[in-house]
């Protein structure tokens, strides 16, 4: 859900509006804003499956550390999806366990 | 070949921005790094009114104070390196710096270290589901960002960050279900409690969660009051629908950059751990390096910002810069600043431990 208007913070100024692809399907996106942020947003919230028992993970510090939110994103696996900004036409896939170069299928050989 | 500087300083927070400003006025070439887009550190997320008297910008929000830190450090001529990780530090003081896929070097006469915190987690059955975070996570999604991660929210934690953040997950149109605090009392300041209070949000003091359940992410979560030694009381646990579960439970220095440079370091519980050594002008057990902020022990804004007064403008006395009459004025009206920040029935034991890093650096 997005907070549009905040008792102190007034209205939410947001880049371009673009989309994203995520596991194939549109979400939408403002440009630069963290590819999670668009995600929860968009009520998506298991971001990746862990290797060896396939438990979903999800957004954890929101801060580049943890790594529980990486993704696959244009072909490239472990992308911590948190601190990389969204832009136009990205190609976002659930990541299961450490990932695969070209991503899960094949699909999403732009190079972003 | 390396670039170099006089003064580099890695972390844009509130102590980094602080100490860059006063060694740039001073006249230091400063340089300050900061892996984020978008300096300021943690300030752009408080966006309630701070404490403290007016000399510390009581009153002012912390999203402002930032504005103006960033004004400040323009007029000072420092320069900000941004989007830059610091990977790590080497002998005679060179940094190494990852930006745009490539690694380079910056070598300084002296670092200022104003890496900040990180906030700590908290392991129970379920943690690890979508829906578990960070109680800082959840203010950065919902102030920077502009997102909600959830509808419904039960908040571990009764300190400052999760009373405050409770109240902010309120301003911003969700719900707390409770705030559960394993100690018998409130950690936080009272004023932040009665304003959770008065939104109808109960603070359960004596209660910790058990564990939180659901398939895809947190669809509940089950919580239990505990006795003294903190073990749950058979037939007290009650299950409350929500969706989020925010973690305040404490932050620890982010200090890999001092123990890579070889710092003493002491564990002080208080001031979150493992905090490295250093003297009244900030400077570590290595020659030249210097630590300010939640680095330096997990205090508050308003103090990481003198900390980093005392940082910026020691580094800059030892680069001669300022004589050291005039330092030592300077740094002294900066002692005394945070000598009255230290005060107080909160205040007092940061004093005491921070009087126990300045004894225990004095025996190395
Ligand atoms: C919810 C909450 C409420 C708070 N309320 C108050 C309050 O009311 N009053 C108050 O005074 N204080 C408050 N604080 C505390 C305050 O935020 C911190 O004490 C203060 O931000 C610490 O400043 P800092 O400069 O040390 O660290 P930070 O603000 O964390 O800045 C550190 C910066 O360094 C960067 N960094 C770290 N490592 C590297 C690296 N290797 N390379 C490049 N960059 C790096 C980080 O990304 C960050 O930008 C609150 C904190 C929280 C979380
Ligand atoms: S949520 Fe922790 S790295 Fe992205």
């Amino acid at each position: 859900m997005r907070i549009e208007d905040h008792p102190i913070l007034g209205r939410a100024e947001r880049g371009r509006r673009i989309t994203l692809t995520v596991d194939g399907n549109p979400v939408v996106a403002f440009e630069g804003e963290p590819i999670a942020a668009a995600l929860l947003a968009g009520g998506h919230r298991v971001f990746r499956y862990t290797a060896k028992r396939r438990e979903p993970r999800g957004l954890f510090c929101a801060l580049g550390r943890c790594t529980d939110c990486v993704m696959t994103v244009d072909g490239q696996p472990n992308v911590r999806t948190c601190v990389t900004p969204a832009r136009d036409g990205m190609i976002v896939q659930t990541q299961v366990g450490r990932g695969k170069w070209g991503g899960r299928g094949g699909g999403g050989k732009r190079k972003g | 070949m390396a670039r170099k500087t006089e003064i580099a300083v890695v972390g844009a927070g509130p102590a980094g921005m602080a100490a860059a400003i006063e060694a740039g006025r001073a006249g230091a070439r400063v340089i300050v790094i900061d892996e984020n887009q978008r300096p300021g550190g943690q300030l752009f997320k408080q966006i309630h009114k701070f404490f403290g008297s007016e000399a510390h910008r009581a009153g002012t929000r912390g999203v402002q104070i930032g504005l103006d830190l960033l004004r400040e450090a323009e007029e000072a001529g420092v320069a900000t390196l941004l989007d830059t990780v610091v990977y790590g530090i080497f002998s005679d003081r060179c940094l190494g710096l990852a930006r745009e896929h490539h690694t380079e070097e910056l070598e300084a006469d002296a670092v200022i270290l104003a890496t900040g915190a990180s906030e700590n987690a908290l392991a129970f059955p379920g943690w690890t589901l979508p829906g578990v975070m960070g109680a800082g996570a959840t203010q950065t999604l919902i102030h920077i960002h502009r997102v909600l991660p959830g509808k419904r929210a039960l908040m571990v934690g009764a300190g400052n960050v999760g009373l405050i953040v409770s109240y902010q997950l309120l301003q911003a149109g969700a719900k707390v279900v409770a705030v559960v605090e394993g100690l018998p009392a409130i950690g936080g300041y009272g004023v932040h409690a009665s304003k959770v209070r008065r939104a109808g949000v109960p603070i359960l003091t004596g209660h910790t969660v058990l564990r939180a359940e659901g398939r895809e992410g947190v669809e509940r979560a089950v919580i239990a009051r505990v006795d003294e030694n903190w073990k749950p009381i058979a037939g007290t646990e009650r299950t409350l629908e929500v969706d989020t579960i925010c973690l305040a439970v404490g932050l620890s220095p982010l200090a890999e950059l001092a123990w890579m440079a070889g710092c003493e370091f002491r564990y002080i519980p208080a001031l979150g751990g493992w905090v490295p050594l250093h003297d009244g002008n900030m400077e570590t057990t290595r020659k030249g390096i210097y630590v300010a902020g939640d680095l330096a022990g997990i205090e508050e804004a308003s103090t990481a910002m003198e900390e980093g007064r005392l940082a910026g403008l020691a580094a800059a006395q030892s680069l001669g810069h300022l004589t050291r009459e005039r330092g030592e004025k300077k740094k002294g009206e900066v002692h005394k600043r945070l000598a009255a920040l230290r005060m107080g029935s909160f205040g007092e034991g940061r004093a005491i431990s921070k009087e126990q890093i300045l004894q225990a650096r004095e025996t190395v």
